[in-house]
C-alpha cells in the first residue's frame, strides 16, 4: 500500500494543494534519505513525485543539485516496490537534460529492459534509450532488436516508439532494425501493429518504391488497428500527391473504401483526404461529402467540429458540392460550441444563395463577440469572399463590419477587417465614401501604426477624388496632432496629396503643413517642408511625380547604387536611371479562408527575384560592365517534361545587351555531362558575344550556363527575334550507382524549342498610382495614335488580358478589369523601356463585331513610341 | 498553412496538460520542442486556453493554430492539443482515455485533492498514454494494467467525519458553481 503525504500536508485543510509550499531547496535535502538503510519505499516515492512536480512546474535546478539528486534517486533501484521503480523511470527521463553523467543507470535498466518483471520492461526501455547517444546505441542494439519482436506488447511498442525517437540521432543504426519492425507490424495487437508501421514509413519515406510496396502490403492484407488505417491513408495521400497519380490508381480506391470503415477516426481521415487532394472533381468528393454531412448531425461536439471545418474547405473550391448539406448546416449555427456555430455559418455564406445573406448576417452578429479571433478572422475572410460574389450587398457587410471594428481585437482581426473594407472600396465604387468614413473614425482611435498607416495612404489616395474631400482633412490633421511619428509622418504624406489634387483645398493644406513643419520628429519636418515647397511651385508635372507617384527602383537595388556611388566620387550626379527598377508587385494572393494556423515567422524583407539574380550575374567576370540588370522574365520551358534533360531559359535584360540564363537538369542517372553550352542562331542582327559553359552537370544537379547577347544599337526598333537553340556538351557514361565517370567521353548535342524574345522582355512593368497625373507629366511631345482591329477577339476581357500580356505593362487604375455588361473600355498601361524611358499607353477598347481598339502611346522617347506602335500593328 | 494534408507521422499530439479551476498548472507535457520553448510562452498558452475554455463545455476549440480538446470534471479541466490537421478523433480518443484512466484509479473522485494526493499514479498514466508525442496507449484497460495503481481506499475510520463532510460540500459546491 502506498501511503500519501506528510501529517503536514493533510492538516492544511481540503481544496488546499499538498504542494503548494514546496522549495526546491527543501526537497532535495528530503531526498538525502534515499541513502537510508533501509530504504523506505512510501518516503521516497513521496519525495520523487515531488521533484517530479517542481520540474513540471518549470522549477530550474542547477546541473550540481540535480546530478546529486539523481545519483541518490539510483539507490532506489534495490527497492522492489513496482510504483517506485516506475517513478525512478519517470525521473530518469525529466532529468536526462540537466543532470550530468545519467549513462549510469544503463545497465539497471539494460537489466530491468531484459528482466522477467514485464511491467518494468516497457518503461525501462523507453528510459533507457532516452539516455542513449549515438556512441552507447551499438551497446543495446541487439537488446532492442530483440525487444522490437517481444512477444509482450507493451515491450514491442515501447521498443518501437523509442527507435523512432532515436531516427533523428542515428538513422544509420536504426535503420538496421527494419526486418524486426516488418515482423512487428504483422503483429495482432493493435498499437504495436500502428507502431511498427509508423517507423517503417520514417525510416523508408525517401525511397518511393518501397513505401509503395508497403502501401500495397498493408492495403491488401488489411490492419486492425484505426491508427494504422489513418497512417496508411495519410501515407496514400501523400504518395498520390507526389506521383501525381491520378484519381483511377488503387491507392484512391483504398482511400475511398476506407469511407467505409467503421470506426469513424479511420471514415473522417479518408473524408479529409479526399478533400483535401488537388483537382478532385465533383463526383470523387460526393461520397466524402457525404459522410461529413452523417456526422454534421452527430452527438459528439469534436466530430461535428472535424465535419463542419472539412465542409467548410470543401466550399472554398466546390461550393456546390456542399449545397447538398445546406439543411445540416442550419442546424448547426445555433450550435453551442461557438466555433462549430461560425464554421457553419462561414461555410453557408459560401453555399447559399445571395437571400439568406441577411439573414446569416444578423445570426452571426448576435455572438461574433463570443469567439475568439481566430475565428473573427475566418468570418471576415467569409465576407471578403461573399463581397466579390454579391457586389450588391455590400452595404450590409460594410455595416457589419464597422460594427466588427468597433469591438475588442487583435492586429490580426482588425487587420483583416481593414483588407477586407478597402478591397471592398476598390471593387465598388458606390461603396467608397462609407468605407472611407468608416475608416476615419477607425483611425480615430487604433493603437496598431501599420493600420493606422495603410489606412492614412489610402486616404490620401482616395479622398482627393471624392466629391467632398475636404471632410476628410479633419480625421488626418488630428492624426497629426495626437499619433507616433510614423503616423504623423504618414498623414503629412497624405495632406500633400489632397493640396495636390484640389486647387481649393490647397491655401488650408499649405497652412497645416506650415505647422507640420514644427514636428519635434525629423522625418515629418522633412516630409512636410518637402511638400510645401513642391505644392507651391504650382506645376502639375511636379506634382505628379513628386506627389502622387513615387518612386519606382527597388529599394535594395538603390541602396547598392548609392554605396556604390559614395565609394566612387565623381562631379556626375547621382543618376536614378542607373537603379533597377522594382520588379512589379506581384498581386498578393488571397489567402484561405479557413482558420489558418497563424505563422509565427517574423515578416523579412526578402529581396525580390531580380535582386537575386542580379547578384548572381554581378559575380560572372564575362558580365560585368553590362550596368544594371533592367528585367529578369520569368522562366520558359525549352524542352517537354518528361526529356532526357530538362532546360529551361530565363532572359536578363540590360541596357543594350541581353543574357540568356539556361538551367539544365540532367535526368540520366548514367551520364555525366560537361562543358555544357547553348548555341543560339539569332533571326535577326542580333550578335552572339559570349558563352559561359556549365563546367559539369551531374545527375539531377541542376546547373547553368549563360549566353551573352548584344542588342542592335543601330535600329532600335528590332526588339523581336527568334533563336534556334542547340545544347552541346561532352559525354561521360558514368556507373548509375555510383555515379564514377568513365575517362572517354564524347561529344553530342540535343536541340532545343526556339526562343522568341519579344517587347515585352524590353519593358519593366512600373504601378503609376495616379495615371492622370503621369499622363499629364509625360506630355504629347511624342504621342502617337493608332486605330486597331482585333478580329479574333470576341470579348473585352479577353482583349485586354492578350495587351497585358503582349506588352508586359503594368495596368493602372484597376483598369485591367472590364465591368460586366460594358461594350467599351479604357484600359490604361504603365511602364519604362530598356533605356529608363517612361512609358505610357492608353487603350480605347470598343466591342462590336471582334474588338476596336485606339491605342495612344506616350513617352520621354520617341523611339520607344514607334517600337510600340510597330509591334502591336 | 492547414490547406496541406498532414504529414504521415506518428507524432500526433503536441501537449497536454492538466490544470485546476483557477488556471493552475497541476501537470502538463509538451511534446514538441518548436512549440512554446519556455516556460513563460506555455503558462501564458494554457492561461490563453484557459480563459477561452473553462466558461463552457464546448469539447473542442481552436486557438493560437492549434486544435485543442478538452474536458472538466468538477474542478479539474484537461487538454490534449494538436496541429491544426490533426485528425480531432485521434485527439479526442487520447482525452478520453486519460480521463477514463485517471477517473479508475481515482475511484471516480476526479477531482483536484484527490488528483493531487495521487500525483504518481497521474504521472505514470500519462507516460503510459503518450511517449515523446506519440500515442503509446488509447485503451484506458491496457493503461491501467500497465500502470498497476490505485488510488488508497481510505477506510471510514482513518477519515474523520468532518473531512467526508468538508470534502462533499467542495463536491456540491463545484457542482453548483459549474
Amino acid at each position: 500500500m502506498i501511503k500519501k503525504f506528510d501529517k503536514k500536508d493533510e492538516e492544511s485543510g481540503s481544496g488546499s494543494n499538498p504542494f503548494q509550499h514546496l522549495e526546491k531547496s527543501a526537497v532535495l535535502q528530503e531526498a538525502r534519505i534515499f541513502n537510508e538503510t533501509p530504504i523506505n519505499p512510501r518516503r521516497c516515492l513521496h519525495i520523487l513525485t515531488k521533484i517530479i512536480y517542481l520540474l513540471n512546474q518549470g522549477e530550474h535546478f542547477g546541473t550540481t543539485e540535480a546530478t546529486e539528486a539523481f545519483f541518490a534517486m539510483t539507490r532506489l533501484f534495490q527497492s522492489n516496490d513496482q510504483t517506485l521503480r516506475r517513478m525512478c523511470y519517470l525521473t530518469i527521463k525529466e532529468m536526462a537534460n540537466i543532470s550530468e553523467d545519467v549513462i549510469i543507470v544503463t545497465s539497471s535498466l539494460t537489466k530491468d529492459m531484459t528482466g522477467k518483471e514485464d511491467v518494468y520492461r516497457g518503461p525501462a526501455i523507453r528510459a533507457l534509450c532516452r539516455i542513449t547517444d549515438t556512441t552507447m546505441l551499438q551497446a543495446i542494439e541487439r537488446y532492442m532488436k530483440q525487444a522490437i519482436v517481444d512477444k509482450v506488447p507493451s515491450v514491442s511498442s515501447s521498443a518501437l516508439v523509442s527507435s523512432l525517437h532515436m531516427v533523428k540521432m542515428s538513422y544509420d543504426v536504426v535503420k538496421r532494425w527494419v526486418n524486426e519492425a516488418q515482423e512487428a507490424a504483422s503483429s495482432d495487437n493493435i498499437m504495436v501493429q500502428y507502431h511498427a508501421l509508423g517507423l517503417l514509413y520514417h525510416l523508408r519515406k525517401n525511397d518511393r518504391l518501397a513505401v509503395t510496396k508497403m502501401l500495397n502490403k498493408f492495403t491488401k492484407s488489411g490492419l486492425k488497428s484505426p491508427f494504422a488505417y489513418c497512417m496508411l491513408i495519410r501515407i496514400a495521400s501523400k504518395l498520390l500527391d507526389e506521383t501525381e497519380g491520378g484519381h483511377d490508381s488503387p491507392l484512391f480506391d483504398f482511400i475511398e473504401s476506407c469511407l467505409r470503415n467503421k470506426n469513424e477516426m479511420v471514415v473522417y481521415e479518408a473524408a479529409s483526404a479526399i478533400v483535401h487532394m488537388p483537382n478532385c472533381t465533383a463526383r470523387e468528393l460526393a461520397p466524402a461529402v457525404s459522410v461529413l454531412q452523417l456526422f454534421c448531425s452527430s452527438p459528439k461536439a469534436a466530430l461535428r467540429y472535424a465535419a463542419v471545418r472539412t465542409l467548410n474547405k470543401v466550399a472554398m473550391k466546390h461550393p456546390s458540392a456542399v449545397t447538398a448539406c445546406n439543411l445540416d448546416l442550419e442546424n448547426l449555427i445555433t450550435d453551442s460550441n461557438r466555433s462549430i456555430a461560425t464554421l457553419a455559418i462561414t461555410t453557408l455564406l459560401k453555399t447559399g444563395s445571395e437571400s439568406s445573406v441577411d439573414r446569416l448576417m444578423k445570426q452571426i452578429s448576435s455572438f461574433v463577440s463570443e469567439i475568439s479571433d481566430e475565428f473573427k478572422v475566418v468570418v471576415v475572410q467569409a465576407i471578403s469572399a461573399l463581397c466579390q460574389k454579391y457586389p450588391r450587398k455590400h452595404s450590409v457587410m460594410m455595416n457589419f463590419l464597422s460594427n466588427m471594428l468597433r469591438d475588442d481585437g487583435g492586429f490580426e482581426y482588425k487587420r483583416a477587417i481593414v483588407d477586407c473594407i478597402i478591397s471592398i472600396i476598390e471593387e465598388n465604387p458606390e461603396s467608397k465614401e462609407t468605407g472611407l468614413a468608416h475608416l476615419c473614425e477607425f483611425i480615430e482611435d487604433c493603437e496598431h501604426t501599420v493600420l493606422a498607416t495603410k489606412i492614412l495612404h489610402l486616404l490620401g489616395k482616395e479622398g482627393p477624388r471624392t466629391p467632398q474631400p475636404s471632410k476628410y482633412i479633419r480625421f488626418i490633421f488630428n492624426r497629426v496632432v495626437l499619433e507616433s511619428e510614423a503616423v504623423r509622418a504618414a498623414a503629412v504624406s497624405a495632406l500633400a496629396k489632397f493640396g495636390a489634387q484640389n486647387d481649393d483645398l490647397l491655401p488650408s493644406v499649405l497652412v497645416l503643413l506650415q505647422r507640420c513643419m514644427m514636428d519635434s520628429d525629423d522625418e515629418v519636418r522633412d516630409r512636410a517642408t518637402f511638400y510645401m515647397n513642391v505644392l507651391q511651385q504650382k506645376q502639375k508635372a511636379l506634382n505628379a511625380a513628386y506627389i502622387f507617384n513615387g518612386l519606382s527602383v527597388s529599394i535594395p537595388g538603390l541602396e547598392k547604387s548609392l554605396h556604390q556611388y559614395t565609394l566612387e566620387p565623381s562631379e556626375k550626379p547621382f543618376d536614378m536611371k542607373t537603379v533597377p527598377l522594382a520588379t512589379a508587385p506581384i498581386t498578393e494572393q488571397k489567402t484561405e479562408i479557413a482558420p489558418v494556423a497563424t505563422s509565427k515567422l517574423p515578416e523579412k524583407l526578402a529581396p525580390s527575384r531580380q535582386d537575386i539574380y542580379q547578384e548572381q550575374l554581378a559575380a560572372i567576370p564575362e558580365f560585368q560592365g553590362l550596368g544594371p540588370l533592367f528585367k529578369s522574365s520569368e522562366p520558359v520551358q525549352l524542352t517537354e517534361a518528361e526529356t532526357e534533360y530538362v532546360v529551361r531559359c530565363i532572359k536578363h535584360t540590360f541596357a543594350g545587351h541581353m543574357v540568356f540564363q539556361f538551367d539544365c537538369t540532367n535526368t540520366l542517372n548514367d551520364q555525366l555531362l560537361q562543358k555544357v553550352v547553348v548555341q543560339m542562331e539569332p533571326s535577326e542582327a542580333y550578335e552572339v558575344v559570349h558563352c559561359v559553359p556549365a563546367p559539369s552537370l551531374p545527375y539531377s544537379q541542376p546547373g547553368s550556363c549563360y549566353t551573352l547577347i548584344r542588342l542592335p544599337d543601330d535600329d532600335p526598333t528590332a526588339v523581336s527575334c527568334t533563336f534556334s537553340c542547340t545544347m552541346k556538351y561532352l559525354v561521360r557514361d558514368c556507373d548509375p550507382n555510383t555515379g564514377e565517370p568513365d575517362d572517354d567521353g564524347y561529344d553530342d548535342e540535343y536541340v532545343l524549342e526556339d526562343l522568341e524574345v519579344t517587347v515585352a522582355d524590353h519593358i519593366q512593368k512600373v504601378l503609376k498610382p495616379n495615371f492622370g497625373a503621369a499622363w499629364e507629366e509625360v506630355g504629347d511631345e511624342f504621342e502617337k495614335e493608332e486605330t486597331f482591329a482585333l478580329a479574333s477577339v470576341r470579348t473585352l476581357d479577353e482583349a485586354v488580358g492578350n495587351i497585358i500580356n503582349f506588352l508586359g505593362m503594368q495596368p493602372c487604375e484597376r483598369s485591367d478589369k472590364v465591368p460586366e455588361n460594358k461594350n467599351s473600355h479604357v484600359l490604361f498601361l504603365a511602364g519604362v523601356f530598356r533605356g529608363g524611358h517612361d512609358v505610357l499607353v492608353r487603350a480605347r477598347l470598343a466591342l462590336a463585331d471582334g474588338v476596336t481598339m485606339q491605342v495612344t502611346v506616350r513617352s520621354g522617347d520617341e523611339n520607344v513610341v514607334d517600337v510600340i506602335l510597330a509591334s502591336v500593328g | 498553412m492547414d490547406s496541406t494534408s498532414p504529414e504521415p507521422s506518428l507524432y500526433t499530439v503536441k501537449a497536454v496538460f492538466i490544470l485546476d479551476n483557477d488556471g493552475n498548472r497541476l501537470l502538463s507535457k509538451y511534446y514538441d520542442p518548436e512549440l512554446y520553448p519556455s516556460m513563460k510562452e506555455q503558462k501564458t498558452f494554457e492561461r490563453n486556453v484557459f480563459n477561452k475554455t473553462h466558461k463552457a463545455d464546448n469539447e473542442i476549440a481552436f486557438l493560437e493554430g492549434m486544435t485543442i480538446v478538452y474536458k472538466s470534471s468538477i474542478d479539474l479541466f484537461f487538454y490534449v492539443v494538436g496541429s491544426a490537421q490533426e485528425n480531432e478523433l485521434m485527439l479526442m480518443s487520447v482525452l478520453n482515455c486519460l480521463f477514463d484512466s485517471l477517473s479508475h484509479i481515482l475511484r471516480k473522485n476526479v477531482e483536484r485533492r484527490c488528483l493531487l494526493e495521487n500525483m504518481e499514479g497521474v504521472f505514470l498514466v500519462v507516460d503510459e498514454i503518450i511517449d515523446g508525442g506519440v500515442i503509446l496507449e488509447s485503451d484506458p484497460q491496457q493503461v491501467l494494467q500497465k500502470v498497476n495503481y490505485r488510488a488508497d481506499e481510505n477506510p471510514l475510520t482513518e477519515q474523520s467525519v468532518a473531512q467526508v463532510l468538508q470534502s462533499a460540500k467542495e463536491q456540491i459546491k463545484w457542482s453548483i458553481l459549474k
